[in-house]
C-alpha cells in the first residue's frame, strides 16, 4: 500500500473531553473514526506518517486572539492540543517531510473570532487561525487560501481575517437564513483594506455532491487561481453529510473525497461533524484517501444511496444563481471600496456577536484605519453580558510606522477606569502588552 | 531445574538451570539439513550427566519460522476476504490465491451486507483445483463479529486441513494486518508443528517426559500443543529471547536498554523499570506488517564483523558484511580487528588485524593504536545513534487522550545490559561514551537459551462491549455473550482479567505466573439524538512478560 503524496496525519480524538456527556461535541465523537481508520491499517500506508500532537503556546494563541480576561482563564488543554495538532502537521509540511496533512483534533475553532469571552458553536479558540499564524511567524509564508468546507459559516475565521489582503478566506455553507450562526452573505466580501479576499457561498439545504463540486469550479477553484496563495488550508468540516443530525445537507463520503482531491489543499483541519456512526468513519477516511492520492472509488457509507440524497432541480438553480451573484459582486469590488470608504480616515462597524455555547451576547465597535501602505491598524471596543468590557488593538503584519504609531497612542490613552483590560498585539514587534484595570 | 534452547540460524544454544544458577551450558553450529538432529545432540550434551526426572521445564526459541517466511519458503495459501465498504481490498492482496468476496460488517459489528454461499461454493472448488490446502478467512471488523468468517470456514472446513480465521489472530482492529497474520498463522502452522513435535520426541528420548514449551516474540510462553492454533506468535522470537535473558539483571527502578550485538547486527530494547516495553501495533516480517505482539526491539546493521572502510576519507563501518575478522582470516577489517589490535579482545592473529589497522591508518594518515580506537569510537557511536533513534520513535509515539499528552511520560535510559559476542570488550568504550552504567552479565553468550527458559507464559484478551446492543464480543477466545444493559466498566474489566486466566492457563501457565494488567480501558457514552442510549467499553488485559516465580525466587 503506497500514498502518492506523503501526508502527516494528527490523530487526536480527545477521548478525555467533552462539552458535556450528550453535547454532540463529546469524547465518543471521533471512536468511530478511529475504529475504522485503525481497521482499515491507514496508519500502516507506506508514505503516511502518524504525527504526535503537542501543546500549542500561549504565544501562539496570542497572535491571534484577545482571550479575556486571559489564556488561563478561556483556553483548556484540550484546546491548546487541537491547536498545538495543528501546528505539528504545519512543521512536518514545511520540513519538507510531507507534501500534505490532515488534522483530525477536536475540539473545532472556526466560530472563534478575533476577541474570546468564551465558546461559540463549541468552538473556544480558532485551531486554523493560530496555525496560519504560526507558518507566518515560524516560516515567513504570506499568502495563505483557506477554504472553509464546514456546514456552518466560518464566521470566526472570517472575523479575524476581515482586514486582512494576503488571507484569503472562502466558506461554503449551508444558508444563513436557516443555520447557526446566520451569516456568510455573498455581500460579506471583507473589510476596506482587504475587499474581496472574503468569498461567502450560501448554499440552499439539501445540497448534494453536485452543488458543492460546482461550486468549487465555479467559485472556489478560479478566485484562488487568481489570489495565488503559498498554501492552502482546508477548515474540513463533516458536518454537511446527508446523516447529520443538526443541518440539513445531503454530502457524502465520496462527495467530500472528490472535492479534496480537487481542492488539494496542503493542510486539512477537521472541523465540525456530528454524524459520528454514519458518516464521520467514512468521510474522514474518504479525505484521508483523496490526500494521499489513493483510490477512495469503495468508501461508501453503509446506506448510501445516490438516489436518495440527489439535489433538486429548484436547489441546482438557486446554486447557480448564488455563484452568478458572486462573480457579478466581484466585478464591482472597486466601486465598492470608494463607497465604503468615502474618503474617510477611519471605517467603523458595530455589531452583537452570540456566545451560543455560553449564552450571552457581546457588543462590539470595530475600528479600522484606512491605510496604503499597509493592512491598517485595527480596535476593537468590546464589551459582553458576562461583564468585562475590552480594548483590543491590533497592529497588522507588516504593519507601517504610522499605524503603529497610533495603536500604540492609542493602548496607552486608554483608560483602565473604563475598560478591564486593554491589551495590544503587535504583529510587527511580535508582542502582547496588557494593562488591567 | 529449567532448560532453554534456542535453535538460531548460526547456532544451536542450551542451557540448565538450577535456581538461579546456570549449571549447564552447550552452543554449536546448527545444521541447517539436520536441524532435528543438532537439537538431539545439543540436548543430549547438555544434559548428559542429570537425571532427566530432576527437569521440570523445557522452552524453546527458535528462529525456523522466521527464515522460512524470510526467504519466502512458503507452501501457498487462499485467502479470502471479506472487506465490505472502504479502501480497495487489492491493496491488501498477498500471493496468487487471494479472493475479494462479497459481504460486510461495520464497526459495531451489524452485518450490512450477506455473504453469498453459491461464491464460496465456487471458490472452494478453484482453490481445491489449484492444488491450495490451506486458507485463511478474514473479514472487515470480524473482531466486532466474527459470525461471516465463521461462516465461510464452515462451508470449506471438510475441504481443507487448515483454515484460519482472521478474529482468532487477534483482537486488536487492523484488516490488512490481520489478513498478513491469518495468512502466515495458515503457511508456518503445519512446518512448526512438525518441528516442535520431533524436538518433543527428542526430549522424550532423553527421558524427558514433559510437555515442551514454546517462546513466543512477546516474550511469553506457551505449551506446544496450543501452538499449532497460534503458530505465527512464535515467529520472531529471537530477539525476545535475548531480551527476557537480560531480564535477571535489570534495575527494577529505571529505564535501561538491551543490547544484544551480534556479527552483523545490534539489536536493542527497552526495559522500564524491568519490563520490556511490547510493540504497539504487531511486528513486521519479511515484509509483512502483521498484528503479532511482540517486544519492541529496533536492529541496526553494526556488530563485531561490520565492514570497516574509508568512503571519501570518512571512516565507515556497515551495514555489510564482507566476511570474518581479518584476525580471523577475513578479508577486511572489523571491529573485532580494532579491538584485537588494543588488545581489548584475546583470540585471532592479533599481528594480522594491526596490519588491516596500519592499511586504514595509511589512507587516514594516523597511527595503528590511533586508527583502532577511532573504529571502535565509531562502532559505539553508531550503535548510540541507534539507541537514541529508538527512544525518540517511543518517545513520538502518537497518544488520544489529554491526560497522555499532558503526562508526556518520556522514556530517559541511564543504563546498558549489553550481551552477545563483543559485549566485553565493548562495554567500556560504551560506557564512557553514554555516560550510563553498563552491566555485561555472566554466561551473555547464552542469553538467548536463558532467555527462553525463564520467561513466563503471557497472553493477551480484548473485550469490547456495547451496553445498547447488550452484548460483548472477545474475539480472539470466540466469546460472544450478551450483557446486561446497566453493566459497568469495572464488570467489563472483571470479565476480561477472568478470560486473561482461563486462557493463560490453557497455554500452560503456572497459578504464581499470572502478573495481570490492564493495558487500555476506554468507556464511552453512546448518545443518540440528546439521550444516553448505552456504553461502548473497551477493555485489553495481558499477562506481562516477565520472568516465572520459580526463578525470581531463586534469584532473590
Ligand atoms: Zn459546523
Ligand atoms: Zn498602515
Amino acid at each position: 500500500m503506497n500514498a502518492s503524496r506523503r501526508t502527516g496525519l494528527v490523530f487526536f480524538p480527545a477521548f478525555d473531553w467533552a462539552i458535556s456527556p450528550d453535547h454532540p461535541e463529546r469524547e465518543e465523537r471521533l471512536l468511530y473514526t478511529q475504529d475504522q481508520v485503525f481497521e482499515e491499517g491507514i496508519m500502516d500506508i507506506e508514505g503516511l506518517t502518524e504525527l504526535k500532537p503537542r501543546l500549542a503556546s500561549p504565544d501562539d494563541v496570542q497572535r491571534v486572539h484577545f482571550c479575556v480576561p486571559d489564556i488561563e482563564h478561556s483556553v483548556t488543554e484540550s484546546h491548546l492540543i487541537s491547536a498545538g495538532g495543528c501546528l505539528v502537521v504545519a512543521d512536518a509540511l514545511m520540513k519538507g517531510e510531507v507534501d500534505c496533512g490532515f488534522a483530525l483534533v477536536r475540539p473545532p475553532g472556526h466560530h472563534a473570532m478575533k476577541v474570546v469571552h468564551g465558546s461559540r458553536g463549541f468552538c473556544t479558540i480558532n485551531v486554523e487561525a493560530v496555525m496560519v499564524e504560526y507558518l507566518r511567524h515560524q516560516y515567513g509564508v504570506d499568502r495563505i487560501a483557506i477554504v472553509d468546507t464546514d456546514c456552518h459559516h466560518g464566521d470566526g475565521t472570517q472575523d479575524i481575517y476581515w482586514h486582512d489582503p494576503n488571507t484569503l478566506f472562502i466558506s461554503l455553507h449551508q444558508d444563513g437564513r436557516t443555520l447557526y450562526p446566520g451569516s456568510g452573505f455573498p455581500e460579506e466580501m471583507g473589510g476596506p483594506n482587504a475587499l474581496g479576499t472574503t468569498v461567502n457561498v450560501p448554499l440552499p439545504p439539501g445540497t448534494s455532491a453536485e452543488g458543492f463540486l460546482y461550486v468549487l469550479e465555479r467559485i472556489v477553484l478560479p478566485v484562488i487561481e487568481e489570489f495565488e496563495p503559498e498554501l492552502i488550508v482546508n477548515s474540513a468540516g463533516q458536518d454537511n453529510h446527508y446523516s447529520d443530525p443538526i443541518t440539513n445537507m445531503n454530502f457524502s463520503a465520496q462527495g467530500y473525497a472528490a472535492l479534496t482531491e480537487r481542492l488539494q489543499p496542503h493542510i486539512a483541519v477537521l472541523e465540525g461533524g456530528y454524524s459520528i456512526e454514519g458518516a464521520l468513519p467514512y468521510v474522514n477516511v474518504g479525505i484521508i484517501l483523496a490526500l494521499a492520492g489513493m483510490d477512495y472509488s469503495r468508501v461508501r457509507e453503509p446506506d448510501y444511496d445516490p438516489d436518495r440524497i440527489k439535489q433538486s432541480e429548484m436547489v441546482t438553480a438557486a446554486i447557480r444563481q448564488t455563484c452568478d451573484q458572486i462573480l457579478e459582486l466581484r466585478k464591482s469590488l472597486p466601486a465598492k471600496r470608494e463607497k465604503y470608504v468615502k474618503g474617510s480616515q477611519y471605517v467603523e462597524r458595530t455589531r452583537k456577536i452570540f456566545y451560543d455555547t455560553d449564552g450571552f451576547f457581546e457588543g462590539q465597535k470595530e475600528t479600522v484605519r484606512i491605510c496604503q501602505e499597509c493592512a491598517g491598524l485595527v480596535s476593537i471596543d468590546s464589551w459582553a453580558d458576562s461583564g468585562r468590557r475590552i480594548l483590543a488593538v491590533h497592529v497588522p503584519r507588516g504593519g507601517c510606522e504610522v499605524c503603529r504609531a497610533t495603536a500604540n497612542r492609542w493602548f496607552d490613552n486608554a483608560s483602565t477606569r473604563r475598560f478591564d483590560l486593554v491589551c495590544l498585539q503587535d504583529r510587527v514587534a511580535g508582542t502582547y502588552q496588557v494593562k488591567r484595570a | 531445574m529449567i532448560l532453554g534452547l534456542d535453535v538460531g540460524g548460526t547456532h544451536t544454544d542450551v542451557v540448565v538451570i538450577d535456581g538461579d544458577q546456570v549449571v549447564g551450558k552447550t552452543k554449536m553450529l546448527t545444521d541447517e539439513d539436520n536441524l532435528i538432529e543438532s537439537v538431539c545432540f545439543s540436548i543430549l550434551e547438555c544434559t548428559g550427566d542429570l537425571d532427566p526426572q530432576d527437569i521440570q521445564r523445557v522452552v524453546v526459541s527458535t528462529t525456523l519460522a522466521t527464515n522460512a517466511i524470510v526467504q519466502k519458503r512458503m507452501p501457498p495459501v487462499g485467502i479470502v476476504v471479506v472487506s465490505g465498504p472502504g479502501m480497495n481490498p487489492d491493496e491488501y492482496r498477498i500471493g496468487e490465491h487471494y479472493y475479494p468476496v462479497t459481504g460486510a460488517v461495520d464497526h459495531r459489528g451489524m452485518v450490512i451486507q450477506a455473504i453469498d454461499p453459491q461464491e464460496i461454493d465456487i471458490l472452494r472448488t478453484r482453490l481445491k483445483n489449484a492444488g491450495v490446502e490451506r486458507v485463511a478467512v478474514v473479514g472487515k471488523f470480524s473482531t466486532r463479529n466474527p459470525a461471516q468468517e465463521q461462516e465461510i470456514a464452515h462451508l470449506l472446513a471438510d475441504a481443507f486441513p487448515t483454515v484460519v480465521m482472521g478474529h482468532s489472530v487477534s483482537g486488536q482492529l487492523n484488516f490488512p494486518r490481520r489478513i498478513a497474520t491469518a495468512y502466515l498463522n495458515a503457511a508456518v502452522a503445519p512446518m512448526s508443528g512438525e518441528f516442535y513435535r520431533a524436538v518433543q520426541t527428542c526430549m522424550e528420548r532423553r527421558g524427558l517426559m514433559i510437555q515442551l514449551e514454546i517462546l513466543k516474540a512477546d516474550g511469553g510462553t506457551m505449551a506446544q500443543e496450543r501452538s499449532l492454533q497460534y503458530a505465527v506468535e512464535t515467529i520472531l522470537s529471537g530477539p525476545a529471547a535475548s531480551i527476557m535473558g537480560a531480564l535477571p539483571h535489570a534495575d527494577p527502578h529505571r529505564e535501561e536498554i538491551v543490547l544484544d550485538i551480534g556479527g552483523t547486527t545490534t539489536d536493542m530494547a527497552v526495559l522500564v523499570g524491568g519490563v520490556p516495553l511490547l510493540e504497539p501495533r504487531g511486528i513486521s516480517i519479511g515484509g509483512y506488517k502483521t498484528l503479532v505482539r511482540a517486544l519492541r526491539t529496533c536492529s541496526i546493521g553494526v556488530g563485531g564483523d561490520s565492514w570497516v572502510r574509508l568512503e571519501k576519507d570518512r571512516l565507515e563501518i556497515g551495514p555489510e558484511r564482507k566476511g570474518r575478522a581479518v584476525a580471523y582470516g577475513g578479508p577486511e577489517p572489523t571491529p573485532t580487528d580494532a579491538l584485537i589490535t588494543l588488545g581489548a579482545a584475546t583470540g585471532g592473529h592479533r599481528q594480522r588485524a594491526a596490519e588491516a589497522m596500519r592499511r586504514l591508518g595509511y589512507q587516514l594518515k594516523t597511527g595503528v593504536e590511533e586508527t583502532a580506537a577511532m573504529v571502535v569510537e565509531k562502532t559505539c557511536s553508531l550503535i548510540m545513534e541507534g539507541v537514541g533513534r529508538m527512544v525518540d520513535s517511543i518517545n513520538q509515539q502518537p497518544v488520544y487522550t489529554i491526560h497522555e499528552l499532558l503526562e508526556g511520560r518520556q522514556i530517559s535510559p541511564e543504563g546498558l545490559i549489553i550481551i552477545g559476542g563483543p559485549a566485553e570488550e565493548l562495554a567500556l568504550p560504551l560506557q564512557s561514551m553514554s555516560g550510563w552504567s553498563v552491566k555485561v552479565p555472566p554466561h551473555h553468550e547464552v542469553a538467548n537459551a536463558i532467555g527462553a527458559a525463564i520467561a513466563r507464559t503471557t497472553c493477551e484478551v480484548t473485550v469490547v462491549a456495547d451496553t445498547e446492543k447488550g452484548y460483548v464480543c472477545v474475539p480472539e477466545e470466540d466469546y460472544v455473550a450478551s450483557i446486561d444493559r446497566q453493566a459497568s466498566t469495572q464488570e467489563v474489566i472483571d470479565l476480561a482479567f477472568g478470560l486473561l486466566k482461563s486462557k493463560a492457563f490453557r497455554l500452560g501457565a503456572d497459578e504464581d505466573d499470572l502478573e495481570m494488567e490492564l493495558l487500555e480501558v476506554q468507556e464511552f457514552n453512546m448518545v443518540r439524538g440528546f439521550s444516553t442510549v448505552g456504553k461502548n467499553i473497551r477493555v485489553r488485559t495481558q499477562i506481562k512478560p516477565g520472568l516465572i516465580s520459580h526463578y525470581r525466587e531463586a534469584a532473590a
